[in-house]
């Protein structure tokens, strides 16, 4: 794991101070710096220096709190914690509403396996995976917030403030960021519990005379979310770290991913080495969790 | 045909010789003295995605998609306007009345039925019909290139890393995992931001940093491991197989295993995932637009439109609505497409999506 990280910090370093082909300095110092602040940046970041040294000033900066954003003059990293609490209300309400209707989906499909209800299931799916984020979140804002008022447009409560309000203003946001892991995921539990319906322990189980309900939940289903868990462990450290950025932006909430997508519209690049930097860290620790977990949940893995 | 009485049937075989066949049970018989008509696998693949309807219509339906962004120019040319021009100041005839292209307000005219203007136009007096099918070709070109390069590098990443094994698998197997932990956007936005400014140096290569050029290799990255983990996985399988050990003994070398003993076998998983993959990346690629770090002027594309059109959406909807409408109705085209195809060419399911 952490030659992981280091390897992840490496091509952080490599992606913004390396392969670009234009003057560093003027790139971290953003788009509207004058001589003297590149000139200050320069020194600063010592660009000068080997690659090695260069790389070494770049990880003291982001882990000692040290980076700043020369646009806006405020700390990277303050503004990142910052970011957290609204990110995870936005990404752990997503999960749960993205875990349940995915089970739900995906099972009804896999029972019902080409009658109807798994055709119409299997559109809806598809369309999911096929829209834009951020253009469904428009869609969502000028329909239900814009046309008819049933929700507000966007922005954050917080939950210490008024659960109720938060929850309010999270609904839409949620079943935005929710919509295409549904599809997502629904379809691959569909395939696992078809596969798995053709095994030998369940037929045993049937055998045994217990109900066909009991073999699909019990047996079908609990067997066939193996998958769907490892998915998971990699898509919601991914939404944490970051990558609910357009749900963010368009909602106007201000979590980590709205601060990046700031960031891209002035092309200030501190902001973005730190949020790629920790959203890949994060994606990282999560899933090595999701293996510790694992091995618990399954002593086969244990011991393989 | 099942209700016919058995018959042994026999036939002659190519020398002449009488043989004999094995009759299949359950296939129909042949009458004596009938060939059997080899049927090739992509036949039978043929065959089976030709029962599926739904997949062919909307194979179809992006092939539609894709002429209709070709005939832009023509269209450009009925209409008489180009995608970059403004008609801020101009006026056209609305029901016999003159009504300005760009409202004093700001609003600019609606969907409606005339040659110029039949999408509306945006807030800068441009017709939105013909940027829309100009930035059609920009979405769906890169989204090809960008799936080409996602194969040619995931295809040799998974042929080498398979066949060789041992520490050539295990450099290359560590590094698409590096990759694989990053988000897809935040690595796609990282590399879009940086190149912003003075684009990319490749050696003798040049690329400006408003090129369309930047956005496909961003984007061809990377989807890499997401392609050549389960390409990987395959070889691994096959290089097993009795055929390799058949081309060993012949004295095939590495490269000529890898490129005509398992690359023939890799066909159906890699046009799967290719359909697949440039439904992603058109995806991918108006989210980055959408941003600000993808397709830059004066390119457009159906994300930048989008971008665009959303800071007048409440005053201009279609401006967001018509491009957003677009991307969606390629990207299920190419995706109920894809899964057609997968199932055509791999009913047993083999090739499993990893996302």
């Amino acid at each position: 794991m952490i030659a992981v990280l280091f390897a992840i910090s490496v091509i952080v370093f490599v992606i913004f101070n390396v392969i670009p082909n234009s003057d560093p300095a003027l790139r971290i110092a953003g788009k509207n710096a004058d001589a003297q602040l590149i000139e200050n940046v320069n020194e600063e970041w010592g660009f000068n220096d080997p690659l090695p040294v260069q790389y070494a000033t770049m990880m003291k900066k982001v882990f000692t709190g040290d980076l700043k954003s020369y646009q806006s003059q405020l700390n990277v990293d303050e503004q990142i914690l910052d970011g957290i609490p609204v990110t995870l209300s936005l990404c752990i309400g997503a999960a749960v509403i993205w875990m349940s209707f995915a089970i739900l989906f995906g099972y009804l499909s896999a029972v019902k396996a080409g009658r109807f209800t798994d055709r119409s299931l299997t559109i809806l799916a598809l369309i999911g995976i096929s829209m834009p984020v951020f253009w469904l979140a428009a869609m969502l804002l000028y329909y239900l917030s814009f046309k008819v008022t049933l929700f507000p447009t966007g922005d954050y409560v917080s939950l210490a403030e008024s659960p109720l309000d938060w929850a309010y203003h999270l609904i839409l946001p949620w079943f935005t960021l929710a919509v295409l892991f549904i599809g997502f995921y629904s379809r691959v539990l569909r395939s696992n519990m078809l596969d798995s319906m053709n095994e030998d322990y369940v037929r045993t189980a049937r055998a045994k005379g217990l109900s066909e309900r009991q073999v699909r939940i019990r047996h079908v289903l609990r067997n066939s979310l193996i998958p769907i868990v490892t998915l998971f462990g990699l898509d919601f450290g991914a939404v944490v770290g970051g990558g609910a950025i357009l749900t963010e932006t368009v909602y106007n909430l201000q979590g980590v991913g709205a601060y990046a997508g700031e960031a891209i519209g002035t092309l200030d690049l501190p902001p973005l080495m730190a949020v790629t930097m920790f959203g890949a860290f994060f994606i990282v620790f999560f899933n090595t969790l999701v293996d510790i977990l694992y091995a618990y949940l399954d002593p086969r893995i244990r011991l393989a | 045909m099942a209700s016919e009485p058995y018959v042994k049937p026999t036939f002659e075989t190519p020398e002449g010789a009488p043989g004999e066949e094995y009759h299949v049970p359950g296939e129909p018989t042949r009458p004596p003295g009938e060939r059997i008509e080899g049927r090739s696998p992509w036949y039978l693949a043929w065959r089976r995605l030709r029962r599926n309807r739904v997949a062919l219509a909307f194979g179809a339906l992006f092939v539609l998609i894709v002429l209709f962004c070709l005939a832009a120019p023509l269209w450009a040319d009925i209409a008489g306007t180009g995608p970059n021009t403004n008609h801020l100041t101009d006026q056209i005839t609305l029901g016999g009345e003159p009504t300005d292209v760009v409202a004093p307000n700001g609003t600019p005219i609606g969907p409606g039925l005339h040659t110029k203007f039949l999408l509306g136009a945006d807030t800068n007096g441009r017709d939105v019909m013909v940027r829309m099918m100009y930035g059609g070709r920009t979405s769906i070109y890169i989204g090809v290139m960008a799936a080409l390069i996602t194969t040619l590098l995931a295809v040799t990443v998974g042929l080498l890393a398979g066949y060789f094994r041992g520490w050539t698998d295990s450099v290359l197997s560590r590094a698409m995992d590096v990759v694989w932990a990053f988000p897809v956007l935040l690595l796609g936005i990282a590399l879009g931001t940086a190149l912003a400014f003075g684009g990319l140096q490749l050696g003798p290569l040049t690329i400006p940093d408003n090129s369309l050029w930047i956005p496909i290799l961003i984007i061809g990255c990377v989807y890499v491991p997401y392609m050549a983990r389960p390409i990987r996985g395959e070889v691994l399988a096959l290089r097993e197989k009795e055929f390799v050990e058949a081309a060993v003994a012949q004295g095939k070398g590495p490269l000529r295993i890898m490129f005509t003993e398992l690359l023939p076998n890799l066909w159906s998983t890699i046009i799967v995932f290719f359909t697949l993959n440039i439904a992603n990346n058109m995806l991918l690629e108006s989210a980055l637009s959408f941003l600000g770090a993808g397709v830059k002027p004066p390119n457009a594309s159906w994300g930048t439109l989008i971008a665009e059109g959303y800071d007048a959406i409440y005053t201009a909807p279609h401006l967001t609505i018509i491009p957003g409408v677009a991307i969606v109705l390629t990207v299920l085209s190419l995706n109920v497409f894809g899964d057609g195809l997968r199932d055509a060419l791999d009913p047993k399911a083999k090739i499993r999506l990893e996302h």
